[in-house]
């Protein structure tokens, strides 16, 4: 298990570099020069232009640049964004109201989707079964930014049940309502996959065996149904936190959420290479702690998967 | 002061003549007047912004959305009023019997906010650390007029092995040679040349005071400034980083911008659209900011509860001299047709929903000494037929390439493209050429082209106002290597103008000469005056009155509190 661990982990280096490298070659690639942008209409003196040019390595060649990154990066030191604010301490931030938010999104999806799709795979075909069926569909047919706007609309300044935007004051309170609009699409998907799975497992022999042994129809279905059916739904949703986490950006616009999403936007409006590629790195890091914990769940659901060979 | 992106996508509405709630909030004295209406004089307003761009430092403060909290924690020599019109704040008097040599008078017993005293020294030190180009401030170039800012601001450029040239700050002195503190009440400037607008500049944020705190430690100051404003930080750390800033009355302050509310809270939004929907439901007090859906909406959304006024900011349609269709007499004439093929008036009321006014010169009708109906703004009208006339004699002339399409160059990311498209068609319609928008997804590409002269059509600029004079809007922009003429516009007849123009004993002298100077932009039309701007702005349930200045500028410490 240690090494299956340890092998993972070396695979990120890789990736890791891979990523960082496209995002930074992207960014660098984008046209103006992004110091001067800064400053509009009205010029500043050029020594002030090209000291910060100097100092954030602007006037240096792209392999020089990157190289400075990643020297950086792993001296611990990201340096300052346009702005002259240590990147580190607007990552430290950012992250952990976005990862509040997908948090949140991800236990409601996870939550009630699972939960859902296994009442309606128990009963397929029935009334439940269908209505859910349906609203589903809708769900994923809608895209995010109308369910935002309107749950906004709706719950935010029509019933005044919650602020319609978040704000300087995130918190769990103040983000369910991103976090249900977040969580939304996801929650179709897993309430899908849920039920496909569960249907199909009802009729498998091990559960002909559990209900013939005499075990109660609970105890059939949340220890051999439902462990079994988790499977494909836990890669779903490890997959899915590392989208959460980077696909806030819709969400967090709409109800002005200070998390990555917003602070990414910022940064490639001003075509911050070095703010851009750390919250990038950061995201992929999730990515991959994040599949690897559901590699990590699939030998606790499943005991024959045996990764230690 | 530059435009933001947002700024430029609000589609600011102009109103004609709106005569707003009149000119009291600026004036001082009228604050007894209201106070029965003035309702809760301790509540906190709530305003729509974003996260500054740089330390809070009054001379490094280039950005509206740090602009405009320096502008309520500093108090300068003078203020502008509601109307644009300077006024004294903490300067007694500001004289000079020449135009270039200035004496100021500082009023006494006046302090920041943390104790230390307001003299003399305090603006002449700050003056010369904001000029300082080691010091890399930002609106540095705006002491460029004294005697010896060319030895603080000198910089020296070298060519490396690579062939870059890096140009590093050397100033060859440290301190101003025409500025001096005689004592502790008297400041004594010498311009290099005379300049009959100088003391107008006076009230613009690089000229406010610093306390000796702030010089030392300019990047730990920035983050906690201490002023000698309307408003202060209520304590360390009152800004949150990409979240909010806090700003509280200060009740030590004796100005003309006392503040009738509780204090201001900042709260910052990437996207206009959330801020709008959080005014309607009262979860947020002002904007001036408003996505450019609710320009056709925003009057039935917030009904006795908007206010549009017009404001110092101008667009044109720059026609670069290097292009050789618009050369010589026949590139004369051309670029009148241009001007005459824009329908001003209809573009105006269709694509800006009749929030924009059609220009009527090169400076905007808020700025004082604006002049109706100087000789060539005739050229603003629209005539087809003549449009027609004048480019078929350019024609004969010189015949016109119309290999390519006329392109208009534009970033698209603020809206831009909407209107671009009408003027285009009005090229087309009238003038019978081809003409399309030349699309950048962002400012910095059309500007990299413009600086270094190789747009292939004409060019959108515009330009906002510094401090509310002509020369503002005419020197920095069409003076022969003034900084932001991309164009590289030049004539010796113009330049002069503006040089007498400065010189003049009166600002009524001055501003006559602007206006001949204007007369000769209209002869040659480097650009094509647009049309001028208004700032809409609402409030939400909680405010009682609110209104802006000269500049577009929300007149903060004015906002009433139910």
């Amino acid at each position: 298990m240690i090494r299956f661990i340890l092998r993972r982990l070396l695979q990120v280096i890789p990736v890791f570099i891979g990523t960082t490298l496209l995002v930074y070659y992207m960014v660098f690639a984008l046209p103006g020069d992004p110091i001067a942008a800064l400053f509009g209409d009205r010029q500043p003196p050029q020594a002030v232009i090209d000291t910060l040019r100097t100092q954030y390595n602007l006037d240096q060649p792209f392999w020089v640049q990157y190289g400075l990154f990643l020297k950086n990066l792993f001296t611990f030191n990201l340096g300052n964004d346009f702005t002259g604010q240590p990147i580190a301490a607007s990552l430290a931030r950012v992250f952990p109201v976005t990862a509040m938010l997908a948090i949140e999104a991800l236990a409601i999806q996870a939550i009630f989707g699972v939960a859902f799709g296994v009442f309606a795979g128990l009963r397929r075909g029935g009334w439940f079964d269908s209505t859910v069926l349906v609203a589903s569909l809708v769900v994923i047919a809608v895209p995010t930014f109308v369910l935002g706007f309107v749950f906004q609309l709706v719950f935010g300044v029509q019933l005044g049940w919650a602020k319609p935007t978040v704000g300087a004051n995130a918190n769990w309170a103040t983000l369910l309502l991103p976090a249900v609009v977040l969580g939304l699409v996801s929650f179709a998907y897993v309430l899908r996959l849920t039920r496909a799975s569960v249907s199909e497992n009802m009729n498998a022999d091990y559960v002909r065996t559990a209900t013939a042994k005499g075990l109660s129809r609970p105890r059939v279905v949340l220890a051999h149904i439902l462990r079994n059916s988790l499977i494909p739904v836990v890669t779903y949703l490890g997959a899915n936190l590392g989208g959460l986490m980077g696909g806030a950006i819709v969400t967090e616009g709409i109800f002005n959420v200070p998390g990555v999403g917003n602070k990414l936007y910022q940064a490639v409006l001003r075509s911050e290479g070095p703010t851009i590629v750390s919250i990038v790195s950061v995201l992929v890091l999730v990515f991959v702690v994040a599949n690897l914990l559901v590699d990590l769940l699939y030998a606790w659901l499943d005991p024959r998967i045996r990764y230690d060979q | 002061m530059r435009f933001t992106r947002t700024s430029k996508a609000l589609g600011i509405v102009a109103v004609a003549a709106l005569a707003l709630t009149g000119c009291g909030a600026g004036g001082g004295g009228s604050t007894d007047g209201s106070s029965n209406a003035a309702g809760d004089p301790n509540k906190v307003i709530t305003a729509y912004s974003n996260e500054p761009q740089n330390p809070l430092l009054p001379a490094n403060t280039g950005e509206v959305y740090g602009g405009r909290v320096v502008n309520l924690l500093f108090e300068g020599l003078r203020t502008y009023d509601a109307n644009g019109k300077a006024v004294n704040s903490l300067a007694e008097s500001i004289e000079s019997p020449d135009a270039q040599n200035w004496t100021i008078k500082v009023k006494q017993g006046q302090k920041f906010t943390n104790g230390e005293a307001i003299t003399a020294k305090t603006f002449v030190d700050s003056w010369n650390f904001a000029a300082n180009s080691k010091n890399l401030q930002q609106n540095g170039f705006f002491f460029e007029s004294i005697e010896g800012y060319p030895e603080v601001s000198a910089v020296t450029s070298s060519t490396g092995a690579d062939g870059k040239k890096t140009t590093t700050p050397a100033p060859t002195a440290e301190t101003m040679s025409g500025l001096k503190a005689t004592d502790d009440s008297t400041i004594t400037v010498k311009l290099a040349q005379p300049e009959a607008d100088w003391s107008l500049r006076l009230g613009y944020s690089a000229f406010y005071p610093m306390p000796s705190a702030a010089l030392a430690d300019p990047k730990a100051y920035g983050e906690n400034p201490v002023g000698n404003g309307p408003y202060k930080f209520p304590k360390q750390g009152s800004w949150v980083h990409d979240q909010s800033i806090s700003l509280v009355k200060n009740a030590d302050y004796k100005g003309n911008r006392e503040a009738k509310n509780g204090g201001v809270t900042f709260k910052f939004y990437t996207d206009p659209g959330p801020a709008y929907t959080d005014l309607q439901s009262d979860n947020l007090d002002i904007t001036d900011v408003l996505p450019s859906n609710a320009l056709k909406t925003y009057v039935s959304d917030f009904p006795d509860r908007n206010a549009t006024k017009p404001v110092a900011t101008d667009s044109t349609l720059n026609i670069p001299g290097y292009n050789p269709n618009f050369q010589g007499e026949a590139g004369k004439l051309r670029r009148q047709a241009l001007s005459y093929a824009i329908n001003r008036e209809e573009i105006a009321k269709v694509v800006f929903n009749g929030t924009r006014t059609p220009a009527k010169a090169f400076a905007p009708p808020v700025i004082d000494g604006f002049k109706e109906g100087l000789k060539g703004s005739e050229v603003l009208k629209f005539d087809a037929a003549k449009a027609k006339d004048l480019w078929t004699q350019a024609d004969k002339i010189q015949p016109y390439d119309n290999s390519k399409p006329l392109q208009i160059a534009s970033n698209t990311d603020g809206g831009n493209k909407e209107w671009i498209d009408a003027v285009a068609n009005g090229f087309k319609n009238n003038l019978g050429i081809q003409a399309e928008i030349q699309p950048f997804a962002k400012f910095a590409e059309v500007l990299n082209l413009r600086k270094s002269g190789e747009l292939p059509g004409l060019t959108r600029s515009g330009w906002q106002g510094d401090y509310p004079s002509l020369y503002n809007f005419l020197g920095p922009v069409w003076a022969t290597g003034a900084p932001s003429n991309y164009e590289k516009y030049s004539n010796p007849e113009f330049d002069k103008l503006l040089k007498e123009g400065l010189a003049s004993k009166t600002t009524d002298e001055a501003n006559a000469k602007f206006n001949q100077a204007q007369e000769i932009l209209f002869q040659d039309l480097p650009g094509l005056p647009l049309w001028d701007q208004a700032r809409p702005i609402v409030w939400s349930n909680n405010v009682t009155k609110a209104e802006t200045g000269w500049n577009g500028e929300i007149l903060y410490y004015g906002i009433t509190a139910k």
